[in-house]
This record gives C-alpha cells, sequence and structure tokens, in this order.
C-alpha cells in the first residue's frame, strides 16, 4: 500500500506535469513573450491609475535620477519618466496594434480576390510591387508633411508599404489551395465562388497571416518609434518612446534614464511580439509542429 | 438492348481546344455519343485521349485561361448546356449531373469534417436546414455502405482509407440524386479488392437511383463488368461505338483491338501484346486516319484520308459503328 502510493507520487512529479506546464515547456518562446506583452498591455490600460500625470512640469525637480518618487527619473522639464513611459505604451501597442490589424484584413481582401480574379491579379500585383518599392519611412515624412502630424496618419503611412507583403503571403497560399482536387470538386459539384472562397481557400491563409501580423506589429511599433524620433510621426505634446528619446538625447551623460526607460521599455515590447510571433509560427506550422 | 428510352444526354460534335503560345492542342475533336436514361456508358482510351476534357466540358469545368469548348451542342434534359448562364449551369452541376474524380485522398478537404462537406454539398442545392443536411448526409453515407455512419459523419478525411474515401465520394455525389453521375476513373487510385467492391457498390447504387453513369476508364475489365455501351476514343476522337459484348467479341477498329490484346487474360507464359508507336501530338493537324502510324492494317489510304463513323455489322443487332477503312478486315481477323 505504501509502495504503490510512493510510486504513484513519484510519477506524478517526475514525469506527467499538469497540462499548463507542459503547455509552457513545450513552448517557452510563446509563453515568454505573451507574459512581456500582457504585462505591457496591463500597464499601458492601467498608466492613469499607475503613474500621475505625463504632461506636468516641475522645473524645480529637472534631471532627478530616479528615486522614491520618480521611479525613473525626471527629464530636462521635470516631467515623471515612469508616467511618460507607461503613457508612452499605449501609442506604441496601439499603433503596432492598429498596423497589424489594417495590414492584413486589406491585404486579405485584395489577396483573395488576386488570387480569383484574373484581371484584378494582373492589375493588382504590378500596383503593389510599386508600392513596396516606397521604403515606409520616407512615405511617412511625406506624408505627414502634406497631412500634419497625428497618430492616424503615422499608422496609415506605416500601413500602405505592408498591404503588398501580406498580399503577396495570402495570394501563395490562395494559388496553392486553388489547385487542389478538392476545390475542383468543390466547383463540380455546383458550390458558388464566394462559398468555396470562405470554406476552401480563406482558412488556410489563417495561420501564417496570424504569425506575420506579429511581425508586422513589431516593424510597426519601431518605424513609428524612429518617426517620433525624426519628429516626423506622432506631434512632440504626445508622450511617445520616440518623441522622448529625442527630446533628451543630448542629456544622455547627465540623465541616461530619460532614454534608457523608454528605450528598453521599446526593446522590451517588440522582443515580447517578436517572441510571441516565433512560438505562434512554431505551433501553426504543422511540419514544425509534429517534429516536437 | 434496343433504343426503347430517349436519351438523356446527348453530345453532338463536341470540340474543346486547349490554347497556348505553341498553338491549338485540339483535345475533343468532334465527339458524338449519347446516354439513355439508367445506362452506363463506358469511356475508354488511353491517356491524354480526350477522355476526362469530354468528362470536364459537359459540366463546363475546363478553365477558361487554358481552354474552351469551341463547337458542338449538349442537350440534357432539354437544355442545351454550352448555352446556359452560368447560374443555371451550377445549378445543374452537383445536382443534375454529380462527378466522381479519381483521386479520393485529395478530392475531400483534409480539414472539414466528412458529414460537413456531404451536408454542404446538399445545402448548395437544396432549401434544407442545417440539420436536414446532415440527416442527409447520413442517409447516403449509410447508403454507400460506410459502417457506423451516424459516427463517422464528424470524422475527417485522413481517417479514412482509400476506398471509405472514395465511398464518401460516390456518397457525396449521390446526396442530391443526379440524374447523370460522371465517374472519371473512379477506381483507378485504388486497389484491386477495393476496386471489385466499389464499382459493385456503383452499380448498385445506380439500380437503386435509376441514374445514367458515364464510366471514364483506361481498364477494360471495368467496362465489361459494367457497361451497357462503350465508345472508344483516340486522339480527340471517337473511333469506335458498340454495346459492350460485340466490342469484346468483334472489335472494328485496330485500336480497340489493340486495347483488348493489351489486356492480361491470366494465361501463364504468355506474351502481353503492346500497340507500337506513341499517341500523336493533337497540336498539328492530323492527316489522315490519327491510328494510321500505329496501325498494323494500315495502307496508302489510311494515311491520306481521314475515315469516318460507319455502321459495321453487329452480332446484337445493336449500333455498331467504327472509324476505319479497313473495319471488315479487323473484325475478320
Amino acid at each position: 500500500m505504501a509502495d504503490t502510493t510512493a510510486t504513484s507520487v513519484q510519477t506524478a512529479t517526475s514525469s506527467a506535469p499538469s497540462g499548463f506546464w507542459r503547455f509552457v515547456r513545450r513552448n517557452p518562446t510563446l509563453v515568454v513573450g505573451l507574459v512581456i506583452l500582457i504585462g505591457m498591455v496591463f500597464v499601458a490600460l492601467a498608466a492613469p491609475f499607475m503613474a500621475g500625470d505625463p504632461l506636468t512640469m516641475k522645473p524645480i525637480d529637472r534631471l532627478k535620477p530616479p528615486s522614491e518618487q520618480f521611479w525613473f527619473g525626471t527629464d530636462q522639464l521635470g516631467r515623471d519618466v515612469f508616467a511618460r513611459t507607461l503613457w508612452g505604451a499605449r501609442i506604441s501597442l496601439v499603433v503596432g496594434i492598429s498596423v497589424a490589424l489594417l495590414s492584413v484584413a486589406i491585404g486579405l481582401a485584395i489577396g483573395l480576390l488576386a488570387g480569383v480574379v484574373r484581371w484584378i491579379e494582373a492589375a493588382v500585383m504590378r500596383l503593389l510591387d510599386g508600392l513596396m518599392a516606397i521604403p515606409s519611412i520616407l512615405l511617412a515624412i511625406a506624408m505627414v508633411s502634406l497631412f500634419g502630424a497625428s497618430v492616424g496618419i503615422v499608422i496609415i503611412a506605416i500601413v500602405i508599404p505592408e498591404i503588398p507583403r501580406v498580399v503577396r503571403l495570402v495570394r501563395s497560399v490562395v494559388l496553392a489551395t486553388r489547385e487542389q482536387p478538392y476545390v475542383e470538386a468543390a466547383i463540380a459539384g455546383g458550390a458558388p465562388m464566394w462559398k468555396i472562397l470562405v470554406r476552401h481557400i480563406l482558412p488556410p491563409t489563417i495561420p501564417p497571416l496570424i504569425v506575420q501580423a506579429t511581425y508586422i506589429c513589431a516593424s510597426a511599433i519601431l518605424v513609428e518609434a524612429a518617426l517620433s524620433f525624426l519628429g516626423a510621426g506622432t506631434p512632440p505634446e504626445i508622450p511617445t518612446w520616440g518623441n522622448m528619446i529625442a527630446a533628451d538625447r543630448i542629456y544622455l551623460g547627465r540623465a541616461p534614464w530619460c532614454i534608457f526607460c523608454p528605450g528598453i521599455a521599446l526593446a522590451l515590447v517588440v522582443l515580447a511580439v517578436n517572441l510571441v510571433g516565433d512560438g505562434l509560427r512554431d505551433r501553426l506550422d504543422p511540419r514544425i509542429a509534429r517534429r516536437m | 438492348m434496343h433504343e426503347t428510352s430517349s436519351p438523356l444526354l446527348t453530345v453532338d460534335d463536341l470540340k474543346t481546344y486547349f490554347f497556348n503560345e505553341d498553338g491549338v492542342t485540339r483535345a475533343v475533336d468532334g465527339v458524338s455519343f449519347h446516354v439513355r436514361q439508367g445506362e452506363t456508358l463506358g469511356v475508354v482510351g488511353e491517356s491524354g485521349c480526350g477522355k476526362s476534357v469530354t468528362a470536364l466540358s459537359i459540366l463546363r469545368l475546363i478553365p477558361s485561361r487554358i481552354g474552351r469548348t469551341v463547337g458542338g451542342h449538349i442537350a440534357f434534359d432539354g437544355h442545351d448546356l454550352l448555352d446556359l448562364p452560368e447560374s443555371e449551369m451550377r445549378d445543374i452541376r452537383g445536382n443534375r449531373i454529380a462527378m466522381i474524380f479519381q483521386e479520393p485522398m485529395t478530392s475531400l478537404n483534409p480539414v472539414l469534417t466528412v458529414g460537413g462537406q456531404i451536408a454542404e454539398a446538399v445545402q448548395i442545392h437544396r432549401r434544407v436546414s442545417r440539420k436536414e443536411a446532415w440527416a442527409r448526409a447520413r442517409e447516403v453515407l449509410e447508403l454507400v455502405k460506410i459502417p457506423d455512419a451516424a459516427r463517422r459523419l464528424s470524422d475527417y478525411p485522413h481517417q479514412f482509407s482509400g476506398g471509405m474515401r472514395q465511398r464518401v465520394m460516390i456518397a457525396m455525389a449521390l446526396a442530391c440524386d443526379p440524374k447523370l453521375l460522371i465517374a472519371d476513373e473512379p477506381t483507378t487510385a485504388l486497389d484491386v479488392t477495393i476496386q471489385a467492391q466499389v464499382l459493385e457498390l456503383m452499380l448498385e447504387l445506380k439500380e437503386q437511383t435509376h441514374a445514367s453513369v458515364i464510366l471514364i476508364t483506361h481498364d477494360l475489365g471495368v467496362v465489361a463488368e459494367t457497361c451497357q455501351r462503350v465508345i472508344v476514343m483516340y486522339a480527340g476522337r471517337k473511333v469506335e461505338e458498340a454495346n459492350v459484348f460485340d466490342l469484346f467479341d468483334r472489335p472494328a477498329h485496330p485500336y480497340t483491338r489493340g486495347l483488348l490484346g493489351s489486356v492480361a487474360r491470366g494465361k501463364a507464359g504468355s506474351r502481353l501484346q503492346e500497340i507500337p508507336g506513341m499517341v500523336p501530338s493533337l497540336r498539328e493537324p492530323i492527316v489522315g486516319c490519327a491510328f494510321a502510324p500505329r496501325c498494323p492494317f494500315a495502307d496508302e489510304r489510311c494515311r491520306s484520308e481521314s475515315p469516318h463513323l460507319e455502321a459495321v455489322a453487329a452480332a446484337t443487332g445493336d449500333v455498331h459503328t467504327a472509324a476505319c477503312f479497313k473495319s471488315a478486315e479487323v473484325m475478320a481477323a
């Protein structure tokens, strides 16, 4: 009796961890990325409750190092760097997620149409080849100088050059899928084109798109930061990580926290999004998943 | 067998050509035949002779970017299928005329359940609820004798064997009670014992549903077992048409004779006869009889003049035609 309990306890702890821990152990990148990302989303949402006002200037407290009162120190105008970093997370995440969703949605629609309707394919693919040649930073600078600086313009400017990449991905899957015998069989069964699109051709595009969306998100966050840093993105009165680094870069020697805090936050978010992307790719690509 | 019932499907002078940079390929060049109610018509010939293209042309499934049907008429149940608008054609596909493809392994979407795929085929043509469609799916799965059909509805294609999957395809084709079933090499991808089962099942179901069947195959054994009438195709044309008994007893075209000669009849040590040479390219216009370069009977006339289908004397008194100047010689040989 005592023997059996002892062995069963042993097997339970050594070889059969519960479902959750097994998932963690098999998908370390996905879990680490998700934990960081969810943490970031949480602090971004909770910024008004966790930190003070990011805009209040206290000239008497300018360039103070991190302390109990100012966790991340203060910047050249005496603003709380902790509050600004948290508020900055909002812009970064909003830009990253909006760009990912918009470019995937638009790219998916165009890609599906181009994969099925011949004349759209010919016209659109040439146009998109042209679009792909435009560097996103230059396009954004041009658009901001034309329409004025705002988060919306920044998002649109980053979305436009991402669309061709999504379209190409979708189209490659559509081209492979539409030659499948089951698609031919569905046509021979009298299914209307839209039904074949929704039932047979759309579903296989989703897993690679989810992975692609995470990479687009990460790159959009970086491009937004770069644009803010260059002064061609979000207006300077809005606290973003790029704006913060740009404003205080001359104090790098005296007050490195002004730059390191938003810089580390930026690196963490991009790392987390990329980890989630890698983790999802490993989970969603059946060829890799089978090996695990 | 006599021509009692009027034909369900009449194909008249069908021409389907493929177009590419190199020129025109005459894949089907003036083929005519008909299928009567409840009849099984065999279409035989080697790869590339236009069997499948004929089938796809009937359903207007030739992709427009590679080819199209340039001539002829296809009368089905009072409609000319070549004149119907696409929306009405969609209503015929899968509903009045169903097709079974060669590849049971890939003709089902691997990520959807078998029941869902059959139910969807039902819902395309019938205004029924999801539940009723699933009930019909279960019914047809039982019809094709899949054990434990109710439970297998929620299985995925990879959980079925090849023969079982072909049964599922047959069930799907029968789901809307089609009047005509076109089976394009339905047993080619299956192993021999399963082939027999699937064929037997198809025949049985044909009797039950009174559907007509066009059976496309290169397997003469299958034809002998299942068909009443046979057309033989070569290089995009019909070269012989006969009742199955006449065709096997006294083939009138040397190509049919060659095909019959190349079937293994189980006599140990006897060498199989092959048909020498190759199928002619359908890109260049063919002068004379297309089979002449491979034909042991061919003479000067065969190489310069193109033979037309003509009636030959049939033992059963049924229609027997062949496109050969030497048919009398071939039948006597």
